[in-house]
């Protein structure tokens, strides 16, 4: 018992048969090493829960007003029924339909904007630029990514907002559009890493081939390595419209916070997740409210986790597909 | 000499304009904030106590506030991640089920979204593990100690947020390292672990510092984490115990851009915090890629 509780400390033990006699205490040290590595795990599934356990009771108490959270409503005071979002109104009301509506509207224009900018940045560095110039303008457009979002929605709000009422002369000082410019900044570092990658990914016999059958340099850019690249290019797509739908400051701080609904892109919107940011703070714990905050979050986890998913399928397929099935990770 | 042809021509022109446009941006945004920022930030803005009115400046308890935060979530975080990527890339096995388990548990808590961490902090950390706490150790307490937003809450929500940061950075570290390094610790004798703490940690040493730097940066520039969590507005002193609430330069910048009462004389200590923020977590962000390049660049040799 003594001899096999003491720690074994100093040199190994040798040993002739394969590997050392390992001592006990390194034995429990090695499995600390695995639950430890398991904590994230644990992590990922008690977001999950308890996130969705402070919203769960809005589907046993008061299940009336389940309804009302994504179907229009004839409310006291509208000529008809509408989808209304005002969770200090009386009687509050919590139809969520117009924070998805400006969540789909900041975060589409935000991707219309850096989709293209951040791809054709992409093509430059993968298939153009000099290796000198890659080394160095690979990692300063990454370097966007270190910038804090509350900084770029400052940014937004101060500098992007002056600018467009300038140019456009508009109604709202902070609208949508502004928001979206501000998203902006953040996806395109995310979609011109993974299309970067995509695009590097493509094997040299594919360019060669099609150089040797005479094509010009954009021949081959265009019609070979960005539709060998495209599943991943998707990926980076749809892995940056994941990150903008989570993004929280900018749009909180850009957006002019309205919940409005309507096809504008410079009127006022309010998203998911600064709608939560906004009211969390001031709701009493428990009430529906609350809850529908919280699953507003849960609502959140899906889809970022769907997106991510999605993108992350697209760029394994991907790679399978250009290196064979031996070429994992 | 080839002629270069018109449609070569296009498409370096149209990506070329895309790469100035972004790098274009990143200069104007860092130029316009630290043109107006830096020569605000006097000593007395920086490290002086503060007044009644925020837009006066005196910034010593937020940055205080702000590297409490996030040296506790450092404290937290690098030991959990470096562990989680030793045994990914030393003891699981390639191709093993757990190990894709973890791995896709990494990746996917790096695509939460930093609001649905202070919801789950604020359910989890704030409400149920301070919750248990109270009701065991203060039943007698007239209000919760534990039960309330802290700097403590904060910073273990915040190194959840940055953990896949460093696995992902770390795991990738232990890769370079070249097989014959462990084996030939193997070949003397070495146990497992011995190898692990002995030989494999202090090459990859490089590779886990920038894991640590990244993650500092990341943290110390997310707000929507904190906002439920244990940052408060404004308060004159700093945190002095892991159950008070804490400013925070992120939160500050927030507060000062939008609640501030008088706009106009809140610019210039607004222009100051964003410039102090940004050397916190940006100037970090260019030391990790400077790092991260030597060690691969080390590697390469």
């Amino acid at each position: 018992m003594t001899a096999l509780a003491r720690p074994v400390r100093g040199k190994p033990r040798p040993s002739l048969l394969g590997s050392t006699a390992t001592p006990r205490w390194e034995r429990i040290v090695e499995r600390l090493i695995a639950a430890v590595a398991f904590v994230s795990v644990a992590a990922v599934l008690s977001i999950l829960a308890f996130v969705a356990r402070e919203a769960a009771p809005l589907f046993w108490e008061g299940r009336e007003h389940l309804p009302d959270l994504i179907l229009p409503r004839q409310w006291a005071g509208y000529d008809a029924p509408a989808h209304v979002w005002q969770p200090v109104g009386f009687p509050p009301k919590h139809d969520v339909v117009p924070l998805l509506i400006g969540t789909l509207k900041i975060t589409g224009l935000a991707m219309l904007v850096a989709g293209p900018i951040a791809l054709l940045s992409a093509v430059y560095i993968a298939e153009l630029a000099p290796r000198r110039v890659r080394e160095v303008v690979k990692p300063a457009i990454e370097l966007f990514a270190g910038i804090p979002s509350v900084v770029l929605g400052f940014f937004s709000l101060v500098f992007i907002a002056h600018f467009l009422e300038r140019l456009f002369g508009l109604t709202y000082r902070l609208n949508a559009l502004v928001a979206a410019l501000g998203l902006a900044l953040t996806i395109i570092p995310v979609v011109f890493t993974v299309s970067e990658d995509a695009l590097r990914a493509v094997p040299k016999s594919l360019r060669e081939a099609s150089a040797a059958l005479g094509a010009r340099r954009w021949q081959t850019t265009l019609l070979v390595v960005v539709p060998a690249a495209l599943p991943g290019i998707a990926a980076a797509f749809v892995l940056g419209f994941g990150r903008a739908i989570g993004e929280t400051m900018i749009v909180l701080m850009a957006s002019g916070i309205a919940p409005v609904v309507d096809a504008s892109p410079v009127s006022s919107a309010r998203t998911v997740t600064a709608t939560i940011a906004a009211e969390l703070g001031e709701t009493a714990r428990g009430g529906e409210h609350w809850r529908v905050l919280f699953a507003l979050g849960v609502l959140l986890f899906l889809i970022t986790w769907a997106l991510d998913r999605m993108g992350a399928s697209a760029v394994a397929r991907l790679r399978r597909r250009l290196h064979g099935p031996e070429a994992e990770s | 000499m080839k002629r270069v042809s018109r449609g070569d021509w296009l498409l370096s022109a149209a990506t070329g304009a895309a790469v100035v446009l972004v790098l274009g941006s990143l200069v104007a945004i860092l130029g316009a904030i630290v043109v107006r920022g830096a020569p605000v930030l006097s000593p007395k803005f920086v490290f002086g106590s503060p007044g009644a009115d925020p837009a006066d400046g005196g910034l010593l308890p937020v940055i205080l506030g702000t590297v409490a935060c996030t040296l506790l979530m450092t404290v937290a975080c690098v030991p959990l991640g470096v562990t989680t990527a030793v045994w990914l890339s030393e003891y699981a096995p390639r191709t093993s089920t757990l190990a894709g388990i973890v791995r896709s548990a990494i990746r996917n808590l790096a695509a939460v979204p930093s609001i649905v961490f202070g919801l789950f902090g604020l359910g989890f950390f704030v409400l149920f593990v301070g919750g248990k706490i109270d009701s065991v150790f203060y039943a007698q307490a007239t209000g919760p100690v534990f039960a309330r937003p802290a700097i403590l809450w904060s910073s273990l929500t915040l190194a959840l947020l940055t953990l896949p940061v460093v696995v992902v950075t770390t795991e990738e570290a232990l890769r370079t390292i070249p097989r014959d390094v462990r084996e030939a610790a193997f070949a003397l004798g070495a146990t497992r672990l011995q190898v692990v703490w002995r030989v494999i940690l202090p090459h990859a040493k490089s590779g886990i510092w920038t894991g640590v730097i990244l993650a500092v940066s990341r943290g110390a520039g997310e707000v929507a984490p904190i906002l439920f969590t244990g940052v408060v507005g404004w308060q004159s002193r700093a945190p002095t115990d892991a159950r008070d609430g804490f400013m925070h330069l992120g939160n500050h910048v927030y507060l000062l851009a939008t609640q501030a009462p008088d706009v106009e004389r809140a610019q210039p200590a607004l222009y100051g915090t964003v410039v102090l923020l940004l050397l916190l977590t940006f100037s970090l962000n260019i030391a990790a890629v400077i790092l991260r390049h030597r060690s691969r660049a080390g590697a390469r040799a």
